[in-house]
């Protein structure tokens, strides 16, 4: 349950060969968080930060630092970067950019069974193992309708973070779980890594009856009041859309358009 | 043990305080007589409470010197009629002897002493030892070493801890993390069984204290935070087969609900509310697990024990009452039949497990003799119940409460400030008491002699922040986030003595610190406690004045006991280590600069890691 509350702090400068540039940016990046960020800068938000800041015409600069229980108010609300990456539009505390993309929770199903879950009503659920990912105490938000949907005690936790990032997909393709609901980047990334036999849709519906959604936009964050930089990553955002677009498809990520609710 | 949050309100704080209890205006009395260092403490004297002290004239067990279960006795007093260390002498009270268990966790077990022996569970891997206590500084006897799975220390909740064992009829029987129940030949050490009770797999541990009703032992699970059922077994002394199993959650049979059940409140009455109070399916991971001391009544036959808080967490997934959670029990201790249940906090929204201690007492009530059962509730509540109806008779707060408004004695429900609620995606800010409670496990002591309980608890608040605070890069969740303080007052502990008559407060002593340590009481009108810090002090029992105290090597979550030893005089002993839920900070060494670390206790004992270090170690003290 403490997983994730030791904050390392490892600075990697990305070297540019550009020597004319502005003062670096400062991106806080998670070491072990695929198909996000890792330490040695291949996730897909690493890739996309420093399309941004090069855009920008500013050195990266990836501020290495656990996520999680209290990572903003010790890191990010201390200055320890500029930028946060992969941060859920209009997130409370910090000052949120366009998103660069809008994915969902999704069921992960074993493709021979053909079934087309996509509902929390879908008679195929009973019975079955549904794997969740466990965020720290937390279940992922897909558990609030199954359980009001009386799958309570066939839920599965799962952490997918670092190293255990695939184990939940590997469950499914195993046979251990019937299906399981899991953020879509993370499910994209690693069925195709490990060419899993296993077909993805987005829940349905796309928000819970207590309101809390199951697709979320993406955004980068700056600090509260840093609404110039805000200004030029939305300009520089919006100037790399096929970019970013190009990558995202790299990683296997289930996008949706920005209006789908 | 951490719930959810709710809307930000500060402008509505309703302090709802047990009116005599707060008005009080406190005089710091600079204490010891021993002069040392200042004191962060404060006695609030009796006069100003409207407490009264007056001998009890109940019945009460027979002494005889020894401490053969956690609790003392089947009522849960705690009180020892041993007087030779009194409050004229204890300031002479010196080391004895010490012994190191060898593991540096949270040490909270109660030794155990029978036939001139002491038996001390260590905290995972559970190694028990047997002390000569015949013998100059108590030489060890024999040693037994479970070999426990490894697993159980990763499903654990809230550090390694062990409650202690039991002795009845030759034997030492005590549980493992790794959910074993096992029985040794108390002179030999010898394995005489050993049960599988509690799956690791499934995420269930066990760190109670069995206790021992003619020939069975009862035992119950503690569970990580999902997809555990509660439940508590009897299990033959003989053997160690189980004879009976009763689930806190599910259908009626399985909870060992049948004719015999005669619950005091309508709320309680029907078929199969242990199934019909939840979501489809939900009370098969309910929660409800039974990790608190039981008590028990000969003249009935019944024992007594609390149930834990529902799962999972969030109060939105499983709308009802969410039966048989966060109440009491009483049943049969042959047959298991339930006899009546009393639920403190009914779909519980802030973790507020139903196991704390009952003391069974037999109080002048309203011109008559009520055989009742006092409890000190999570939910900042002090009930005394009819232990023979379940009938609430009192129920008075005794701490500072945000979360709710009283408890109706009319239908039995605790009422609720909705304002303070949880709700998903928002946060709350000052709920008070926080998911640790008014009082979590820490067990009571009473004194015959003052008509007094002696009750350590948590002076603390919380605010539940929403899931900005949670932020995982690239995985949006809804997440909550708790991070404790200190109550009004600052203190984020407090020793109380409490008149369970009048339903006040007669004295209280506070300290930085929560008090996760238990209390003794002692006919030589002493109270015997520790603190986070390491003191292990005893206060008059009459004033709360500290009229003694030693630093030991950890801080202190254990539970002091005392006995008279083979060459007659009286020893006191305490088992000095930090840990435990809050003192994970320091045992399992985690990060407090994460608020949250150890489910909101970082923030609250943020400099706890600069005033102890992890401990394990018994302590026995004597008059020279």
């Amino acid at each position: 349950m403490f997983l994730r509350s030791l904050s390392i702090f490892v600075v990697l400068v990305i070297a540019s060969g550009c020597a004319a540039m502005a003062s670096p940016l400062r991106i806080c990046a998670d070491p072990d968080n695929l198909p996000f960020s890792n330490h040695s800068a291949k996730g897909l938000d690493n890739r996309i930060a420093v399309l941004v800041a090069h855009k920008l015409h500013r050195e990266p600069v990836f501020v290495w630092a656990r996520n999680g229980r209290g990572f903003l108010r010790e890191q990010f609300n201390k200055n320890a970067c500029d930028v946060l990456m992969g941060v859920p539009q209009k997130m409370r505390g910090v000052l949120t950019t366009n998103p660069y993309y809008r994915s969902a929770y999704v069921f992960a199903t074993r493709r021979q069974e053909h079934l087309k879950i996509a509902s929390f009503n879908d008679p195929h659920l009973n019975g079955r193992k549904i794997g969740l990912q466990a965020l720290e105490d937390n279940l992922s938000p897909p558990s609030l309708a199954l359980i009001r949907t009386g799958h309570a005690a066939q839920l599965v936790g799962f952490n997918s973070f670092g190293v255990h990032g695939a184990d939940i997909v590997r469950a499914v393709a195993d046979g251990q779980i019937g299906t399981a609901v899991i953020w879509g980047p993370l499910a994209g990334y690693f069925i195709a890594r490990d060419h899993l036999p296993l077909k993805i849709a987005p829940v349905s519906p796309l928000v819970d009856a207590s309101g809390v959604p199951f697709a979320f936009s993406i955004s980068m964050a700056v600090h509260k009041n840093d609404v110039g930089l805000r200004d030029q990553l939305n300009q520089a955002l919006t100037g790399l859309k096929p970019v970013i677009a190009r990558v995202l498809a790299e990683y296997h990520v289930p996008t949706l358009a920005e209006d789908e609710r | 043990m951490a719930s959810q949050k709710m809307s930000f309100r500060v402008h509505d704080v309703k302090v709802s305080i047990s009116k005599g209890a707060r008005i009080l205006a406190a005089f710091a009395l600079t204490l010891l007589p021993l002069g040392c260092h200042k004191q962060l403490q404060n006695v609030q004297s009796p006069a100003s409470t409207g407490g009264e002290i007056r001998p009890y004239t109940g019945a009460m067990e027979e002494d005889d010197g020894q401490w053969v279960r956690a609790t003392k006795d089947y009522a849960n007093t705690r009180y020892s009629t041993l007087d030779q260390i009194n409050t004229g002498n204890v300031a002479g009270l010196k080391l004895a002897w010490t012994f190191d268990t060898g593991v540096p966790r949270g040490q909270e077990a109660a030794p155990i002493v029978v036939n001139n022996t002491m038996y001390v569970v260590a905290p995972f891997p559970n190694k028990l030892f047997a002390l000569d206590l015949t013998k100059p500084g108590a030489p060890l006897k024999w040693s037994y070493d479970p070999n426990p799975s490894r697993a159980a220390k990763g499903e654990a909740c809230c550090d390694w801890v062990n409650r202690g064992a039991v002795y009845a009829d030759g034997k030492i029987i005590y549980n493992t993390l790794d959910g074993f129940t096992i029985a040794l030949d108390a002179n030999s050490g010898k394995l005489l069984w050993r049960a599988h009770m509690a799956d690791i797999t499934r995420g269930e541990t066990i760190t109670m204290a069995p206790m021992v009703v003619h020939d069975k032992v009862f035992v119950g699970n503690s569970g990580g935070e999902y997809g555990v059922r509660g439940w508590l077994a009897a299990l033959n002394t003989s053997d160690g087969k189980v004879a009976w199993q009763a689930y806190s959650t599910g259908p009626d049979k399985e909870v060992l609900i049948g004719s015999r059940f005669k619950p005091y409140y309508a709320t309680d009455k029907g078929t199969d509310l242990g199934v019909k109070t939840w979501p489809p399916d939900a009370w098969r991971i309910g929660g409800g697990t039974v990790w608190g001391f039981l008590s028990y009544d000969p003249s009935s036959n019944l024992i007594y024990y609390g149930t834990a808080n529902p799962g999972p967490w969030n109060p939105e997934v499983r709308p009802g009452d969410n039966k048989w959670t966060s109440g009491v029990f009483a049943r049969d201790a042959d047959t298991g039949e339930a006899v009546w249940f009393y639920q403190m906090s009914p779909h519980d929204l802030y973790d507020w497990d139903g196991v704390n201690e009952n003391i069974l007492l037999d109080l002048p009530w309203q011109g008559s003799t009520r055989k009742v059962l006092v409890r000190a509730d999570r939910n900042g509540y002090m009930y005394v119940i009819d232990r023979t109806t379940g009938q609430v008779l009192s129920a008075t707060l005794y701490v500072y409460s945000t979360t709710t408004t009283g408890v109706d004695l009319q239908t039995g429900a605790l009422k609720h400030d909705l304002s303070k609620a949880p709700r998903t995606g928002q946060e709350i800010r000052n709920i008070c008491p926080t998911a640790p409670g008014a009082k979590d496990w820490q067990p009571s002591s009473f004194s015959p002699k003052t008509g007094l309980l002696y009750v350590p608890h948590q002076n603390l608040c919380a605010d539940e922040e929403a899931e900005q605070a949670n932020y995982i890069q690239g995985t949006p969740y809804v997440g909550v986030t708790d991070r404790f303080y200190a109550g009004p007052g600052g203190n984020e502990g407090e020793l109380m003595a409490w008149d369970p008559i009048n339903g006040k407060k007669v004295w209280t002593v506070t300290d930085k610190y929560p008090l996760w340590s238990g209390t003794l009481a002692t006919a030589g009108d002493l109270v015997f406690y520790g603190t986070m810090e390491g003191w292990f002090r005893a206060a008059n029992a009459l004033t709360g004045q500290t009229v003694w105290q030693f630093k030991t090597g950890s801080g202190i979550i254990g539970q002091p006991v005392t006995y008279r030893g083979p060459d007659g005089k009286q020893y006191v002993a305490i088992l000095s280590g930090i840990g435990g839920w809050p003192g994970a900070v320091v045992a399992g060494d985690l990060d407090t600069r994460d608020g949250n670390a150890a489910a909101g206790w970082g923030n609250a004992l943020s400099d706890l890691k600069n005033v102890t270090t992890p401990g394990g170690t018994l302590y026995v003290f004597a008059l020279p």
